[in-house]
C-alpha cells in the first residue's frame, strides 16, 4: 500500500500537530519541566518525521507537498493573528502603562534593539570561522 | 420574530461567535492596512488588529473576560502553530545543519544580552521590583514567559503585556536596522528577530523570506528553553 501511510486529510495533518502538543504538554508537566509543551512538541515532530518523513511522502527529494505541508504553511502565515487576543489584554493594564510608561519603553526598546545587534553580529561572527565557502545566502 | 436591538446586543455580547469573528475581521482589516503600505514595517498588522480590537473593547464596555470567552479560540492556535515549524525545520534541515554552531553562540550571547539588558535599564528607569519581574522574560513566546514570571511570583497577564509589545517593537525594528547594518544573510537577520521578538518577529520574518522565517521559528524555540533556565538564577542574583 504506497499512500496507505501518508496524510490523506487535512483532519489528519492537524491531529498529528494537536498529537504532538499534547505529548509535549504531558511531558513537561510530567517530568515538571521549564521547557514549554509546544516546544517540545515541535521536537517531537522534527525527529518524527527524520524517522518516519521519507515514508510519509516528505522525503527531502519529494517535489509534492502533504497536507501536513499545507496546514502548517497556513497556520505560519497568519501567525500574527495569534497574539492578538493576549495583546488586546492590554485594555486590563492601562494604569500600568500610565504609570511606568516611559520606564517600560525605554527597557523594552533599548533591549531591543541591543539582543537584536548582539545576536546577529555573533552569528555573523561564528558563522565567518564555521562556513568556509562562505556562501552569501540572500 | 423582531427583536429590540437591546436584545439582540445581549445576545450578541455573550456569545463567543462575536468578538471570535471581530478578532479575524480586524486582522484581515490589518492585513490590507499592511498591504497597502507595501509592507512598511512601521505599518504592523498585528499592532494595528491590537489596537483596533482594543478601541472595540473600551467603546463599547466589554470586559476582557467576555472578549476572551470568542477570541480564546484564535489564542489556542499559538499552540499548534509552533509545533508545526517542525515541518519547514525537517524541509531545511541541510541549511540548519551547516548554520548550528553560529545559531548556538548567538543564543546564549542573545538570550543574555534580552534578559539583562531589559532588568538593568528598566531598574536604572526606576521600575518597581514586580515590574522588572515581569520584564525579565519579555523576549520569549507568551505562554513560557507567562509560566517563568508565574514561577518567580510576578504577574503573568502584565508579562504577557510586555511580551507582545516587545514582539511587536522587534517586528518594526529589525528590517531598517538590518539594512542599515548592512546586513543581508536572511539567516542570521531571521535568527535575531526570532530571538529578541518570538512569535511576532517569526511573524515578520516569514512574510519578508522564507529562510528568515524559519531561522526566525528555530531561534524562538530554542530561546523559549533557554530563557526559562537564566531568567529565575539572573533574577536570583540580580534584583
Amino acid at each position: 500500500m504506497p499512500t496507505a501511510g501518508r496524510e490523506r486529510s487535512v483532519i489528519q495533518a492537524i491531529g498529528v500537530l494537536l498529537a504532538c502538543q499534547l505529548v509535549g504538554e504531558i511531558v513537561a508537566r510530567g517530568l515538571g519541566l521549564s521547557v514549554p509543551g509546544p516546544v517540545i512538541g515541535l521536537v517531537l515532530l522534527f525527529v518524527g518525521l527524520v524517522v518516519f518523513g521519507r515514508h510519509l511522502g516528505l522525503g527531502e527529494d519529494t517535489t509534492e507537498t502533504s497536507h501536513l505541508d499545507r496546514v502548517s504553511n497556513g497556520l505560519l502565515r497568519e501567525f500574527g493573528l495569534f497574539f492578538i487576543p493576549a495583546g488586546a489584554g492590554v485594555v486590563q493594564y492601562l494604569g500600568l502603562v500610565t504609570r511606568h510608561g516611559f520606564g517600560l519603553a525605554l527597557a523594552l526598546v533599548l533591549s531591543t534593539v541591543l539582543t537584536l545587534v548582539v545576536t546577529v553580529w555573533v552569528f555573523l561572527g561564528v558563522a565567518k570561522w564555521t562556513r568556509p565557502g562562505r556562501p552569501p545566502k540572500a | 420574530m423582531m427583536d429590540t436591538p437591546f436584545s439582540l446586543w445581549v445576545y450578541l455580547s455573550t456569545t463567543p461567535l462575536t468578538w471570535l469573528t471581530l478578532t479575524v475581521a480586524a486582522w484581515i482589516v490589518a492585513g490590507r492596512i499592511a498591504s497597502l503600505a507595501r509592507g512598511n514595517p512601521i505599518v504592523n498588522p498585528v499592532l494595528i488588529a491590537i489596537l483596533l480590537v482594543s478601541g472595540l473593547l473600551l467603546a463599547t464596555r466589554t470586559s476582557y473576560e467576555s472578549y476572551f470567552q470568542g477570541a480564546q479560540f484564535v489564542h489556542f492556535l499559538l499552540g499548534p502553530t509552533t509545533v508545526a515549524i517542525a515541518v519547514p525545520l525537517y524541509r531545511n534541515r541541510a541549511i540548519v545543519r551547516r548554520n548550528l554552531l553560529p545559531m548556538l553562540v548567538a543564543l546564549v550571547a542573545g538570550a543574555l544580552v534580552a534578559v539583562s539588558s531589559a532588568l538593568a535599564i528598566g531598574a536604572a528607569a526606576g521600575l518597581p521590583k514586580d515590574v522588572l519581574v515581569a520584564l525579565a522574560p519579555k523576549s520569549v513566546t507568551a505562554g513560557v514567559a507567562m509560566a517563568i514570571t508565574e514561577r518567580l511570583g510576578g504577574a503573568p497577564s502584565v508579562t504577557a503585556i510586555l511580551v507582545i509589545a516587545t514582539g511587536i517593537l522587534g517586528a518594526i525594528i529589525v528590517t531598517p536596522l538590518m539594512n542599515a547594518m548592512r546586513i543581508t544573510d536572511y539567516a542570521a537577520r531571521g535568527f535575531a528577530v526570532g530571538l529578541a521578538s518570538h512569535g511576532i518577529g517569526t511573524a515578520r520574518a516569514f512574510s519578508v523570506n522564507p529562510i528568515a522565517g524559519l531561522f526566525a521559528g528555530i531561534a524562538m524555540g530554542l530561546n523559549a528553553v533557554v530563557t526559562s533556565i537564566l531568567v529565575p538564577i539572573i533574577v536570583q542574583y540580580c534584583l
